[in-house]
């Protein structure tokens, strides 16, 4: 391991689970979660904070992980794509892709669902405006965004009840 | 090509007099690293040439937004997402929030901050004209201790900044003007969002009927910095806005800015924006409906 003396101990919660995790202070937390942690759900699309593709969730606030140094994560408690719902569950942002076709690809649709789920909890009842500047940092070249959007329409109207006329 | 990441150091001091005095001991050798929406960048495309920084992210003493009678007083990492979601400044400087609107999208906000937008230094930044506009000025700090500078005339060069080699920003300060002021902001890029500037145009004015008493006009991406247009707001104050003081403007403007070709844009594509911009600008003030 060349230069080990430069790695730094971070602990951190992902999804749930504590680690203490052993690297290079400047290390990209997408990296880390790759490659240390082996959450691949998290994509590299440009590696430059344009695209969404490595979002993910710190303290409840999205993020570029590709953009994010180790160091700057210790005592933070991260989400991923794999901590969106428990295990074997779909959260309904999901349920919602899939119902809608929100997805093609797939590269882009881990950050697209981090996105909107950190959108929901912000803003519960979006305004497609709302939904347009809060997915603006995630780029798809599949959908042309409206499937997308859509789904989550449809997805803030599966987590509320409905209102009857 | 990525960068060697083990020539590369970033320390974490506990608290601003820690990181303070690690400045002091190595002047030059140290800088400060924020939120990584731009550091993080230059590392990944192999184009960071400074080796050794300490991390700011942590401390409390360069937090917070502070409102008093006279003034709002932001800490140098404020980011983006915390001006948007502080109703003072929509109400008071809409034009910085507008500029933390547009910035990036919302996980680039969550990360970005002023500080690290000012010492970027980037002509193209969105929120310095913004701040130039307002008035603001910077707390300088060191360990031999803190001054305040006017944020006009800060930057000093492409990439140059009246900062000494020990010194870092800790917070900003706008004055808070109690009169009616007309705000204009816009951004023109090559899309609505996501999108570094080819052209950033900010601009107060206060009037009297159609005569301008006071006027404040600042423009990014048209110069070795972002520009205080302070030739072309003396050729408005005290006069009436018409077709032959707008052209006067304009010719004023089109001497104060030095655009260049560049990947983004054409120097002569900027400076038509420019004038373009500046002339809706006066419009605006005419119009109490915009």
């Amino acid at each position: 391991m060349p230069d080990d003396g430069r790695k730094v101990s971070v602990a951190c919660t992902v999804n749930g689970r504590e680690h203490t995790l052993r690297v290079h202070p400047l290390a990209r937390l997408l990296d880390v979660l790759r490659e240390e942690l082996h959450l691949t759900g998290s994509k590299e699309g440009c590696g430059e904070g344009e695209c969404g593709a490595c979002s993910v969730l710190i303290n409840g606030e999205l993020v570029n992980s590709c953009l994010v140094p180790a160091l700057q994560v210790d005592g933070a408690r991260i989400t991923t794509i794999e901590g969106i719902a428990p295990a074997d569950a779909l959260h309904a942002v999901q349920d919602a892709f899939i119902e809608a076709g929100g997805s093609q690809c797939g590269i882009c649709t881990p950050g697209m669902i981090v996105a909107a789920v950190n959108l929901l909890e912000r803003v519960p009842e979006p305004t497609e405006e709302d939904i347009r500047v809060g997915l603006a940092g995630n780029l798809c070249r599949c959908t042309g965004y409206t499937k997308i959007f859509e789904a989550v329409v449809r997805a803030c109207r599966q987590t509320r009840p409905q209102v009857k006329a | 090509m990525r960068s060697y990441l083990y020539e590369y150091e970033l320390v974490s001091p506990p608290n601003l007099a820690e990181a303070l005095a690690l400045m002091a001991r190595e002047p030059g050798a140290w800088k400060p690293f924020a939120g990584g929406t731009d550091l993080m960048v230059l590392l990944e495309a192999g184009k960071l040439p400074h080796k050794k920084f300490f991390s700011l992210w942590h401390l409390r003493e360069l937090k917070g937004i502070r409102i008093s009678p006279e003034a709002v007083t932001l800490g140098a990492l404020t980011t983006y997402t915390e001006v948007l979601r502080h109703p003072v400044l929509q109400q008071e400087f809409p034009l910085l929030w507008r500029a933390a609107a547009e910035t990036g999208g919302v996980a680039t906000q969550n990360r970005g901050t002023l500080g690290g937008n000012i010492a970027n230094a980037s002509p193209a930044a969105d929120s310095p004209p913004a701040l130039l506009v307002y008035d603001a000025e910077l707390e300088l700090m060191s360990a031999r201790g803190s001054r305040w500078v006017p944020y006009h005339g800060f930057h000093t060069g492409y990439k140059q900044m009246d900062l000494r080699s020990d010194e870092l920003i800790r917070s900003l300060r706008l004055p808070r003007v109690t009169r009616s002021r007309k705000h204009y902001y816009r951004k023109v890029g090559a899309r609505k969002a996501q999108a570094i500037s080819k052209v950033v145009f900010a601009g107060v004015a206060e009037l009297e009927g159609d005569v301008v008493r006071d006027i404040r006009i600042a423009v990014g991406s048209v110069a070795p910095t972002v520009l205080r247009c302070v030739r072309t707001e003396s050729v408005l104050r005290g006069h009436k806005v018409n077709p032959a003081t707008i052209a006067g403007a304009q010719a004023a403007l089109a001497g104060e800015i030095a655009p260049i070709d560049d990947i983004r844009s054409t120097m002569s594509y900027r400076r038509r924006v420019s004038l373009n911009l500046l002339e809706d600008f006066l419009q605006s003030c005419l119009d109490s409906k915009r």
